[in-house]
C-alpha cells in the first residue's frame, strides 16, 4: 500500500536512510583522519542548498565538516544595473519577459514588481521560448532579460540559433559559474578547502573544465548529483581528497556527466555568447563571470538596439548597507548572521536578493525553519 | 536545552489581503490585534475568543455548551472527493469533535447566493449537505438565505454553526513532553485535490478529497483514550505543520516529528514532489491530530484503525522538553526545523 515505509524508501533509492547513514560514519571516520578541523566545504548551487535544508543533512555531517553554499543563485547575484536595465527597458514601453523569480529583485530604486504596479508591462515566463512565442503574437518590442548561469544559457543561444522574430532581442544577465569558483578559491584569506560542483551545471560543461582550476588553487572538486545520498557521497569524497592531498577533479555523477558534457549544447553556446568580465551582485568585479553575446548578434542584442548607456552603480539605499548578502554568497558568514534575517528581511519583503529567490541561501534558511543546522540534538 | 528564535506575528497591513484568510501567522495576527483585541474575558473555565482554540466552550451545568462557526468559499465549489455543501457541514462538526464535543445538537446553515445561480446545482450542494448531516448524526435545525446580485459574490458562500454539549472539553493546548502524536489518516489529500483541480493538472492517479466529518472517528478515540487523551486539533489550512505549531505554542512544548512514519497517499506525495510542496503544509478536511498520553497510544491507534475513516491512522510523533513552540522533522536522513506556514500556500480552499 501506498503508505508502507519499506515500498517508499526502496522506492527512493538515493534517500534510503540506512546507506545514508553508513556514509554519515565515513564521512565521520575520514574528516578525523584530515588532522585539522574544521574542514570547511563549499557548494556552488542553489538546488544543492535545497537538498542539504530539505532533508536536514547537516544535522548529521560531523562537527568537523563547515559546509557552506556559495555563489550559486543566479538570481542573487544578477546586478542591480542590470536590473535597472531592465526596469529602464520596460518604463519605455518594451515587453519585458523574464524568470519569475527576477521580478522581485530589487534594483537601485525599483524592481520590475514596481516598473509593473507602476504600468509598465513585465511577463513572467517559465522559458525563454515562451517569451519568443509572445514576441510572434504582437508587434511590440519583446525583450527578454536573460538570466541564469550555463544552463539556462544554452536555451538562450538554442533560440536565437533556431530565429527569432524581429520585434525580439536578449537583455543579458547571464552568468558563468566557473570563475566565481576561482574568484573565491582565489581569495587571499579563503578558507575553503574543497567544492562540491553543481551536476546540472557540469552535465553542459563536463567535469574536466574543472582541472586547471583544482591543480592551480591545489583545491579538489567533487561534481555532486542532487539527492540525498549524491551529496553525501560526493561529501565523503571530497574529504578523502582533502585528506589525501589530491587537488583532483573527481565526477560523483557520472550518470549525468561526463568529462566533456553535453558538446552540442556548448557549441550553440558559445557561437552566441562569450565571455566578458562583470559585476556580481553582492560579490565582486568577475573576470570573464558573465555571458555576452557575440557581436554578430548585436542585432538581438538590446543593449544595442535600445541604446542602453554605459551602467552604473548609484548609492545604494540605506536598509541595503545592511544586507550581507555579499558575504553569504562567499561563504564569510550565514544567514542566521545578519541582523535584517527574519526581521526586516522576509520573504513577503525581502531585503536582500537572496532572500527573493528560491534558491537564494537565506530564503531557503527561512523556508526550513531559519536554523537549519539542529545538529546535536539526538534523540 | 535548545531554544530557538521565531520571528514575531506580522504587523496587520493598511489593507487586508489574501494572505490574512489563510490560516497562518498572518491571520493570527489579525485576529489577536483586532478581532479579539479588547474583548471581555469568558467566565474562568470557559473558553473563549481569545484562545484561539477551534470553537468557543461555555461552562453550563456539569458539562459545557461547546459552539463554532465556519464560512466557506471554496473554488472550485465541485471537487474530487466532495462539494462546498459537504465541506460547510464537515468543518463545523469536526471543529466541534477537535473540542472533545462529538454529539452535534444542531447545525445552522446560512448560504449567500449569486443571481442566476444553476437551482439544480443547488439542489446537488443541497443533498450533500443532508449526506453528510447523516453521516455525522447531526441536523440543521434553522437557517437563513440570501441572494446577491451578478458579479457582487463569487457563486455561492455558505456558513454553518453548530453546538454542542460535552461533559469533557479537549484543548489543543494540553501537549506534555513524552507525549505521543497521532494522525487520523493519509495527510494533504484536500488541498491537492484542489489545486490539481483548479490548475487542471493532469496527474496520473486518483487525487481526491478526504472532506469528510470525523466526529464518530474521534468518538472513538475518546473512548479508548478517555483521559489520555491530551490535545486534538484539525490540520486544516497550513496543514499538520501549522497545527503542530499552534499546539506545540500554546502547550510550551517542541515537538518532533518521523516523516517516514508519515501516512501520505502515493498521489499525493509525487504531485507534492512535482510542485515543490510538502505534504505537511497541504490542507485536509477529514483528519485529526490527536496527542495522547504514552500508555494508551495503543489503545487509541487500535481504535482509530478499527473505524472506516481511520484505517491509516499513524504515530507521526512525540512531543519533547527542547525546541519550545517549535516543530522539528526527523526526514530519516537528518533532521531540520519545519517552517510554521506563512497559511495555505493556495487561496480559497475551503
Amino acid at each position: 500500500m501506498a503508505t508502507d515505509r519499506h515500498a517508499e524508501t526502496a522506492q527512493l533509492k538515493f534517500r534510503d536512510p540506512q546507506r545514508a547513514a553508513q556514509l554519515r560514519a565515513a564521512i565521520e571516520r575520514t574528516v578525523a583522519e584530515v588532522g585539522h578541523a574544521p574542514v570547511t566545504i563549499m557548494h556552488v548551487c542553489g538546488s544543492h542548498e535545497q537538498a542539504i535544508a530539505k532533508f536536514g543533512l547537516r544535522s548529521i555531517l560531523p562537527p568537523a565538516i563547515d559546509l557552506i553554499m556559495g555563489p550559486g543563485c543566479p538570481v542573487c547575484i544578477t546586478d542591480m544595473p542590470e536590473v535597472d536595465e531592465a526596469v529602464a527597458l520596460s518604463a519605455r514601453g518594451v515587453r519585458v519577459a523574464t524568470y519569475g523569480d527576477m521580478i522581485r529583485v530589487p534594483g537601485t530604486t525599483k524592481s520590475l514588481a514596481d516598473a509593473q504596479a507602476d504600468g509598465a508591462r513585465v511577463h513572467v515566463v517559465y522559458s525563454v521560448a515562451q517569451a519568443v512565442e509572445m514576441a510572434r503574437t504582437t508587434t511590440d518590442e519583446v525583450v527578454f532579460f536573460a538570466t541564469g548561469f550555463e544552463t539556462t544559457a544554452v536555451a538562450t543561444a538554442a533560440v536565437l540559433l533556431a530565429g527569432t522574430p524581429h520585434n525580439f532581442s536578449v537583455l543579458s544577465a547571464h552568468k558563468y559559474v566557473p570563475p566565481a569558483m576561482e574568484l573565491v578559491a582565489s581569495l587571499p584569506d579563503t578558507r575553503i578547502e574543497g567544492f562540491l560542483a553543481a551536476g546540472h551545471a557540469a552535465t553542459i560543461t563536463g567535469w574536466r573544465l574543472f582541472e586547471p582550476m583544482a591543480r592551480k588553487y591545489h583545491t579538489p572538486i567533487v561534481v555532486a548529483g542532487f539527492e540525498p545520498l549524491d551529496i553525501l557521497a560526493a561529501i565523503l569524497r571530497l574529504v578523502e581528497l582533502v585528506r589525501d592531498r589530491r587537488a583532483e577533479v573527481v565526477n560523483m555523477y557520472p550518470r549525468c556527466v561526463s568529462p566533456d558534457g553535453n558538446r552540442n549544447a556548448l557549441d550553440q553556446m558559445w557561437r552566441v555568447f562569450e565571455l566578458t568580465g562583470g559585476h556580481w551582485r553582492g560579490i565582486a568585479w568577475v573576470p570573464d563571470g558573465n555571458l555576452q553575446l557575440r557581436a554578430e548578434w548585436a542585432h538581438v542584442d538590446a543593449r544595442t538596439r535600445f541604446g542602453l548607456g554605459v551602467r552604473t552603480r548609484d548609492d545604494q539605499p540605506a536598509v541595503v548597507t545592511d544586507c550581507i548578502c555579499g558575504e553569504i554568497m562567499i561563504g564569510r558568514a550565514a544567514p542566521t548572521d545578519c541582523t535584517l534575517f527574519g526581521t526586516t528581511c522576509l520573504p513577503e519583503s525581502p531585503v536582500g536578493a537572496c532572500m527573493v529567490s528560491s534558491e537564494g541561501t537565506c530564503r531557503i534558511w527561512y523556508q526550513y525553519g531559519g536554523q537549519p543546522n539542529l545538529a546535536g540534538t539526538a534523540r | 536545552m535548545t531554544t530557538l528564535r521565531r520571528p514575531p506575528l506580522p504587523r496587520i497591513d493598511d489593507r487586508v489581503t489574501l494572505k490574512h484568510g489563510a490560516g497562518g501567522r498572518a491571520m493570527r495576527a489579525l485576529i489577536q490585534g483586532l478581532f479579539a483585541k479588547g474583548a471581555p474575558p469568558v467566565s474562568d473555565d470557559s473558553i473563549g475568543l481569545a484562545a484561539l482554540d477551534d470553537g468557543a466552550a461555555l461552562r453550563l451545568g456539569d458539562g459545557w455548551i461547546v459552539l463554532t462557526t465556519d464560512s466557506h468559499v471554496v473554488q472550485p465549489i465541485v471537487f474530487p472527493g466532495g462539494d462546498i455543501g459537504r465541506l460547510a457541514v464537515s468543518g463545523t462538526v469536526n471543529d466541534l469533535a477537535m473540542m472533545g464535543a462529538t454529539e452535534v445538537l444542531g447545525l445552522t446553515c446560512a448560504v449567500i447566493i449569486e443571481e442566476g445561480f444553476p437551482t439544480a446545482q443547488l439542489e446537488r450542494l443541497h443533498a450533500s449537505v443532508r449526506e453528510a448531516c447523516e453521516e455525522a448524526g447531526a441536523t440543521i435545525v434553522t437557517g437563513d438565505t440570501k441572494v446577491m446580485g451578478r458579479g457582487e459574490i463569487d457563486g455561492i458562500v455558505f456558513n454553518t454553526a453548530g453546538v454542542a454539549f460535552t461533559r469533557r472539553v479537549v484543548r489543543d493546548n494540553g501537549l506534555r513532553p513524552g507525549d505521543r502524536i497521532i494522525v487520523t489518516g493519509t495527510v494533504g489529500d484536500h488541498g491537492m485535490a484542489i489545486m490539481a483541480a483548479r490548475h487542471q493538472l493532469s496527474l496520473e492517479g486518483d487525487l481526491r478529497s478526504d472532506v469528510a466529518p470525523i466526529n464518530g472517528l474521534v468518538r472513538a478515540a475518546m473512548r479508548a483514550g478517555g483521559e489520555g487523551v491530551a490535545a486534538m486539533k484539525d490540520p486544516t489550512r497550513g496543514g499538520v505543520s501549522s497545527a503542530l505549531h499552534e499546539m506545540a505554542q500554546k502547550s510550551g512544548v517542541g515537538v518532533i516529528i518521523d516523516e517516514l512514519a508519515l501516512p501520505v497517499r502515493a498521489e499525493v506525495r509525487a504531485a507534492a514532489e512535482l510542485l515543490g510542496l510538502e505534504p505537511l503544509l497541504i490542507a485536509n478536511e477529514g483528519k485529526a491530530l490527536i496527542a495522547v498520553r504514552r500508555e494508551v497510544e495503543a489503545a487509541v491507534l487500535d481504535a482509530l484503525r478499527a473505524h472506516p475513516l481511520g484505517r491509516d491512522a499513524a504515530v507521526i510523533g512525540t512531543a519533547v522538553d527542547e525546541f519550545h513552540g517549535s516543530v522539528v522533522l526527523d526526514t530519516g536522513l537528518g533532521r531540520r526545523l519545519l517552517a510554521e506556514p506563512e497559511g495555505e500556500p493556495l487561496p480559497r480552499i475551503c
